[in-house]
């Protein structure tokens, strides 16, 4: 397995779908290639740091202002 | 659906059962008493209250789902006021046609469907030539091969502080085309599945796989810069 054909099956290896035949090719070459196990180690990181922060929080006062124009809009169109 | 397989459903419904059995609405001539398993999510019944008249299912849903919906709108207009508006106009919207909604998706789904066509509007009435549609850019293949081959350690999170981490991370989704950004917003950040997020965007499911590796890929590459800098100074 290349490097080009492993980065093809990356989105399939991150969510477990890559096909059973090919994941001790997989396997085989993250152990040979330091590249790639970079990649996938800092690819991981990449997607567990924007799961584990929220960069656009709401405040619980814009909730509650949002809630009620929400609502209000609803009861409007009843 | 059937009547029968509907009178199950409304029953199931209002009992509030999460896991029903039910007949097969096309048995197969060979299998005529087939049994199927059908998931029924907690949210059918509070649409099912919602369109009988039940404000506070609505509201309930509301309150379950304004965060998600106000992140994909401001991951998509990168403005908070907009994403504000958009997340009124999404739900009342939805509000309105509650009686659309066949329960063949997830409501969640629907609603981030909605949400997605308001933002996209939305950009379109600023008339500006950036970023109106899902897909600019997709076609470039910048920064999706790898060219950074050094491992983050010790940990961003060690290295920087809440603030700068947030202003890093912000800025860095914000490079990215809206057509990348918003395909790795609904899978990675809100949790879509892959089938869900190509059904929420009008796309196909190879589209969002092929979107979301270099959506992946190109954050992986941006973030390396700043990690690595940071590193280097403070060697």
């Amino acid at each position: 397995m290349t490097c080009t054909d492993f980065l093809s099956k990356m989105t399939d290896y991150f969510d477990g779908q890559v096909q059973p035949e090919f994941i001790e090719e997989v396997r085989a070459h993250l152990c040979e290639c330091s590249h790639c196990e970079v990649v996938v180690n800092t690819t991981r990181q990449t997607i567990e740091i924007y799961k584990d922060h929220e960069i656009y929080e709401l405040s619980t006062e814009t909730r509650d202002r949002m809630h009620k124009a929400i609502m209000a809009k609803c009861a409007e169109c009843r | 659906m059937s009547a029968a397989v509907t009178l199950i459903f409304a029953e199931c419904v209002a009992a509030g059962m999460e896991r029903v059995r039910t007949e097969h609405e096309f048995p197969m001539a060979t299998t005529p008493t087939a049994i199927t398993e059908v998931e029924i999510h907690p949210d059918v019944a509070l649409v099912e209250r919602a369109k009988a008249g039940d404000v506070s299912a609505f509201e309930t849903l509301v309150k379950q789902y304004d965060r998600q919906i106000f992140r994909v709108a401001q991951h998509i207009t990168q403005n908070r006021e907009d994403a504000e508006d958009i997340t009124q106009d999404a739900f009342l919207k939805a509000y309105q046609k509650l009686d659309q909604f066949q329960g063949n998706s997830k409501f969640s789904t629907w609603l981030v469907r909605i949400a997605v066509n308001e933002s996209l509007m939305r950009l379109r009435k600023r008339k500006t030539s950036k970023t109106v549609s899902m897909d600019e850019d997709v076609h470039t293949e910048e920064g999706s091969i790898p060219r950074d081959f050094a491992d983050w350690s010790p940990n961003p999170e060690q290295l920087y502080n809440q603030g700068e981490l947030g202003d890093i991370l912000r800025k860095t989704i914000n490079g990215l085309p809206p057509g990348f950004r918003t395909v790795f917003t609904l899978r990675d950040i809100e949790n879509l599945s892959t089938e869900e997020t190509a059904e929420a965007l009008g796309l196909s499911v190879p589209a969002v796989k092929s979107r979301l590796l270099r959506a992946r890929l190109q954050l992986r590459e941006r973030l390396s810069r700043y990690f690595r800098q940071k590193k280097e100074s403070t060697a």
